[in-house]
C-alpha cells in the first residue's frame, strides 16, 4: 500500500479527512434501512463520525508534540498540517457538529428530514479541513470546490419552499461566476511563477518589480474570488438571500463553518502567494473592509425578518475579520483567530433560538415573531440576548474579546482612523441587536406556542452559551492556544 | 504560417462565443459552444498539449455537449424570451467589459516578450508526464475530486427527488395487493 506514491505521513495526516469521508458514505447506505421515525440515528452516526475524526486529530496531534515537529508536509508539498490548519479543523468540527445537531428536529418539521443532509454536511467537512490544510493551488481549488457545491446543495434542501429554491439557484450562479474569476487570479499566478505551490509563488513574486501590473492583475482577481467566498462588500450580494432561503441550520452552518473555511484560504492566499505584493492590496483591503462594516451595519438596521438581519450582521463581522489582516501584526492576526473561534459559538447560538422558532405551522423568523419569548420561554430569551450582547462586542461576553484585539491590533499599526470608525459601528450594531432583544422582553406575546426546545436543540444552545461566557470571562487559555497557533 | 493558424482558431473561438450569446434558440447556441471548443482544442494542440486537446474534444465537445442536447431535448425549450434586462446592464454592461478586457489584454501584452513564441513540443505535455504529475504530485487533489463528484450526484438525487415516498411506483405496488 505504502510507495512512491503515497508514505506513511500522507495517511497519518489524512487521517482524519478519510475517517469523515467513510462516515460521510455510510450515513446514506444506513439512511436506505432506516424507517422514517428512527432519521436521528442518520444523525447519531454523523456525529460519532465527527468524534472520530477529532479522536484522531488529538492523536496526531500528541504525536507531533512527542516529536517535537510543528508542521507535517503531505502529498509532496499538497497540504501542510501546521497549527494554523488545526487550529481551524476545531472551528469547522465544532461548527458541523453544532448544524447536525440544530438539524433533527427543524428538517422534521419542514417534512425534509433525509440522510443526505447530515452525509453533506461531513463531505463539506473534509472541503473546508483540506481549504484550511492545503497549500497548493490545485488542492485549494478542488477542496473549495467540495465544500462550495455541498453548501449550494444545502441551502435548497428544503425543495417545497421557494425561498430555498431562489436562494440556492442565486448562490450556484454567483457563487460559480465567481470562482472562475479565482481561476483566472489562479492562471496567472501560475503564469508568473510557473508553480502551484504557495511557497515558490510567493517567491517568485517577490522577485517581480514592486508596481508590476500583472502582479496587480493577479492580486484583484485572486481578491475579488476571495472577497466574494466570504461575503464582503461589493460581492456580498448573495449572501443575504442565501442566508434567508437556506434551512435556519445550514444558516448557521454557512455562517460560521465554510466562513472559516474562506477565511483561512484567504489568509494563507494573502500572506503566501500574496504576500509581497503587500503595498498593492493593501488600499484595496482597507476599501474593502471599511465598506463591508458599514454596508453590513446600516442595511441590518432596517431589516424585518431575523435571519436576513443576522446576514447582514454577519456581513459586518466580516469587515471587523478584514480590519485584522489590515494591520497584519501578530496582534491582528491572533485577533483574527479569536474572532473567528468566538463568532463560532455566538452566531451558531443566536440561529440555534431562530431554530427553535420554527413550530409546525409558524415559519417563526420575523422579528415579531420573537415578541413576548421572555413570558414563553425565559431561557431561549436570556441565551437569545447573551448571544446579541456577544455579537456586539459587550464585555463580559467573548464577542468583546475578538473586537478588544482587532482594536488593539489596529492601534499598535497606527491605523487611528480605521479604530474609531470600528468603535462607532458597535454603536450602530448595539442598536439593531436590541431591536431584537427589546422585541423580546417588552412586547407582549402573541400567540401562546412555545419554541420547540428539542433535545439537539438544547444542547446545542447550553454549549455555545457556556463557552460564550467561558471564553469571556476567563479567556487566558483560549489566548494561548491562539498564540501558539503561528498564523502563515 | 503558425501565426496565420493562430490567428484564424483564435479568431473562430471568439467568432462563436459571441455567436453562442446572441442566438435565440438553445440547440443553436449549443453548437456554436462545440466550435468554441473545437478552436480552444486546435489552440491548445498548437501550443504542444496533445492530451489537453484531445480531452477537450472529448470531454467538452463529446459527452457535455451530449447531455447538453439531451436537457434541451427533455425540457422541449423553444426560443427564448427576452425579459426587460436592467437599465446599468443595457447601457454600461457592455463598455465596462470592453474596458476590463482591454485594460488586462494591455498587461499581458506589454509584459510579455515580444518575439517569444512557444511551438510544439517546448512543454513537458507528453500524456505520460501528465499521467506522472497526477499520481504523484496531485494525487491528493486527483482523489478529492471523486468525492466532489460523489457530491454532484448527491445533489441531483436531492434535489430531484419525488415529492412523497408514498407516490413512488414501488409503494404504489405494495398496496395495491
Amino acid at each position: 500500500m505504502l510507495s512512491e506514491y503515497f508514505s506513511a505521513v500522507d495517511f497519518l495526516v489524512l487521517k482524519p479527512v478519510i475517517l469523515l469521508t467513510l462516515f460521510g458514505v455510510g450515513v446514506m447506505l444506513t439512511d436506505l434501512l432506516l424507517e422514517e421515525r428512527h432519521r436521528y440515528l442518520s444523525a447519531v452516526t454523523a456525529l460519532v463520525g465527527l468524534g472520530f475524526a477529532g479522536v484522531q486529530m488529538w492523536m496526531i496531534q500528541s504525536q507531533m508534540r512527542q516529536a517535537e515537529v510543528n508542521e507535517l508536509e503531505a502529498f509532496r508539498g499538497a497540504v501542510r498540517l501546521d497549527h494554523f490548519g488545526i487550529f481551524f479543523f476545531w472551528i469547522f468540527l465544532i461548527s458541523s457538529a453544532i448544524a447536525i445537531l440544530l438539524a433533527i428536529r427543524y428538517l422534521e418539521i419542514e417534512q425534509e428530514h433525509h440522510g443526505e443532509y447530515y452525509a453533506l454536511i461531513l463531505f463539506a467537512t473534509v472541503g473546508m479541513i483540506l481549504l484550511a490544510i492545503g497549500t497548493d493551488l490545485i488542492t485549494l481549488f478542488v477542496s473549495l470546490e467540495l465544500m462550495v457545491i455541498s453548501v449550494y446543495i444545502l441551502t435548497g434542501f428544503l425543495r417545497r419552499d421557494r425561498r430555498s429554491n431562489e436562494a440556492a439557484l442565486k448562490y450556484l450562479l454567483l457563487g460559480a461566476f465567481s470562482t472562475g474569476i479565482l481561476a483566472y487570479g489562479m492562471s496567472l499566478l501560475y503564469g508568473l511563477s510557473n508553480s502551484t505551490n504557495l511557497e515558490e509563488i510567493a517567491f517568485a513574486i517577490s522577485q517581480r518589480p514592486a508596481g508590476d501590473p500583472v502582479v496587480l492583475l493577479a492580486v484583484i482577481t485572486v481578491a475579488t474570488g476571495l472577497f466574494f467566498k466570504v461575503g464582503a462588500v461589493p460581492f456580498h450580494q448573495w449572501l443575504p438571500d442565501a442566508y434567508e432561503g437556506a434551512p435556519t441550520s445550514i444558516t448557521a452552518f454557512m455562517s460560521v463553518g465554510p466562513k472559516a473555511a474562506a477565511f483561512a484560504f484567504l489568509l494563507r492566499m494573502f500572506m503566501l502567494p500574496l504576500g509581497p505584493a503587500r503595498e498593492q492590496w493593501l488600499p484595496l483591503l482597507i476599501g474593502v473592509a471599511v465598506a463591508t462594516m458599514t454596508l453590513g451595519n446600516l442595511a441590518a438596521v432596517s431589516q424585518s425578518n431575523v435571519k436576513r438581519l443576522l446576514a447582514y450582521s454577519a456581513i459586518s463581522h466580516v469587515g471587523y475579520i478584514l480590519l485584522g489582516l489590515v494591520s497584519g501584526n501578530d496582534t491582528g492576526l491572533k485577533g483574527i483567530a479569536i474572532y473567528l473561534l468566538v463568532y463560532a459559538f455566538m452566531n451558531m447560538g443566536a440561529f440555534a433560538v431562530v431554530v427553535a422558532m420554527r413550530r409546525r405551522d409558524l415559519i417563526g423568523d420575523e422579528i415579531d415573531d420573537m415578541a413576548g419569548l421572555m413570558y414563553k420561554s425565559p431561557t431561549a430569551a436570556v441565551l437569545m440576548m447573551i448571544f446579541l450582547l456577544s455579537l456586539a462586542g459587550i464585555p463580559p461576553t467573548a464577542g468583546f474579546l475578538g473586537k478588544y484585539f482587532i482594536f488593539l491590533s489596529l492601534i499598535e499599526s497606527q491605523h487611528f482612523t480605521l479604530a474609531v470608525i470600528a468603535v462607532l459601528y458597535v454603536a450602530v450594531a448595539l442598536y439593531y441587536y436590541f431591536r431584537i432583544v427589546a422585541v423580546m422582553f417588552m412586547r407582549e406575546p402573541v400567540d401562546w406556542e412555545l419554541p420547540t426546545l428539542a433535545p439537539g436543540i438544547r444542547i446545542a444552545l447550553g454549549v455555545t452559551a457556556a463557552m460564550t461566557l467561558i471564553i469571556g470571562l476567563y479567556p487566558e487559555p483560549f489566548i494561548q492556544i491562539v498564540s501558539r497557533t503561528v498564523l502563515p | 504560417m503558425y501565426q496565420l493558424l493562430f490567428f484564424v482558431f483564435a479568431g473562430a473561438a471568439v467568432g462563436f462565443a459571441i455567436n453562442l450569446l446572441l442566438q435565440r434558440h438553445p440547440i443553436h447556441s449549443a453548437l456554436s459552444l462545440i466550435g468554441v471548443m473545437a478552436s480552444l482544442a486546435s489552440l491548445y494542440l498548437m501550443l504542444g498539449a496533445e492530451f489537453i486537446a484531445a480531452a477537450q474534444i472529448i470531454v467538452y465537445a463529446g459527452a457535455i455537449m451530449v447531455l447538453f442536447v439531451f436537457v434541451i431535448m427533455l425540457l422541449n425549450a423553444g426560443e427564448e424570451e427576452r425579459t426587460q434586462r436592467s437599465r446599468f446592464a443595457k447601457y454600461l454592461g457592455l463598455p465596462l467589459i470592453l474596458l476590463l478586457v482591454t485594460s488586462m489584454a494591455a498587461v499581458i501584452y506589454r509584459q510579455v516578450p515580444q518575439d517569444a513564441m512557444v511551438r510544439f513540443g517546448d512543454f513537458p505535455g507528453r500524456t505520460a508526464d501528465i499521467g506522472r504529475r497526477l499520481f504523484l504530485n496531485y494525487l491528493l487533489p486527483f482523489e478529492v475530486v471523486s468525492i466532489v463528484i460523489l457530491v454532484a450526484i448527491i445533489g441531483t438525487v436531492v434535489l430531484a427527488r419525488k415529492d412523497s415516498e408514498t407516490e413512488g411506483p414501488g409503494k404504489a405496488v405494495v398496496s395495491e395487493k
